[in-house]
């Protein structure tokens, strides 16, 4: 039988949105306070979604000290207390949540494969979040 | 189509263990969550279900029988009790989240009537959570 599990973690980080395709007035006009230039930061909750069948040995989706241990490593320790605008990922593209949302579900969807990665979900604050399914159709 | 989610808490003990396999293979697989003393949880669960709205009562579901379905046959089974003990879906099959979702989604589909079970979502922790939608 299939099943979905998510597990939910913790990144603060900042960033500043701001683009090299619009001007300065453009910048303000699109970002408003985000594009304040020295940036500023978010607790950003970050969802992990992946399914499979449920092992009839162990009862599990997956073992969850595995996709801990891959979150840990290739996004935890990534973006964590860190500068969004300074890291490779944003250098041609502007570190929304958007953004950031469907970086982290390409990076996982890379190192992870112990179940299927069905989608990312991001609380930038409490009033807002992203879902990014790899540009299938979140539905569930 | 219409859908209605109602939640409900309860509180559990269970341990992770695979009869058909060593002590040392059970450790590896399931750690802490392997101790036979067993250890415990509140969990919290999601309910939703999926209709359309009745147009006398404008109700898709009436909430009271829902509460008094997720009372019986979950509260009433699994709260203050040790699953692998006491609930009878897991004297063979291991009580993880993923387990106790599926066992609650198959007591639920043969008790509501009017109706359709869409989603059990089962939450072991704040950060943790499990989806079933009824798939094979």
């Amino acid at each position: 039988m299939k099943a979905y599990l998510t597990r939910r973690y913790m990144i603060s980080a900042s960033h500043r949105l701001q683009t090299g395709a619009l001007s300065v007035e453009q910048n303000r006009a699109t970002y408003g306070k985000c594009n304040n230039p020295h940036g500023h930061g978010h607790n950003y909750a970050v969802e992990v979604t992946v399914s499979g069948q449920v092992s009839s040995d162990t009862g599990m989706v997956c073992n969850l000290v595995d996709l801990d241990n891959a979150v840990r490593r290739s996004v935890i320790e990534r973006f964590d207390h860190q500068n969004l605008n300074t890291l490779s990922e944003f250098s041609d593209r502007v570190p929304t949540t958007e953004n950031l949302a469907a970086v982290i579900y390409d990076i996982l969807k890379r190192s992870f494969t112990a179940a299927h990665l069905e989608k990312v979900r991001i609380e930038e604050t409490l009033m807002n979040s992203f879902e990014y399914a790899g540009g299938a159709e979140v539905f569930r | 189509m219409i859908y209605l989610t109602r939640k409900c808490e309860f509180s559990a003990s269970h341990f992770y263990h695979n009869p058909q396999w060593s002590e040392e293979e059970n450790l590896r697989a399931f750690g802490k969550c392997a101790n036979l003393n067993g250890h415990g949880h509140n969990y919290t669960l999601e309910v939703t279900v999926k209709g359309e709205i009745e147009p006398v009562t404008g109700f898709v579901v009436d909430l009271k029988e829902l509460k008094d379905i997720l009372n019986r046959e979950v509260v009433d089974a699994m709260d203050h009790r040790h699953l692998n003990k006491e609930v009878p879906e897991f004297a063979t099959r291991i009580p993880t989240s993923e387990n106790i979702a599926i066992a609650i989604w198959q007591r639920l589909e043969q008790k509501l009537k009017v109706a359709k079970l869409h989603r059990v979502r089962l939450y072991e922790l704040p950060d943790l959570f499990v989806d079933y939608y009824g798939e094979a």
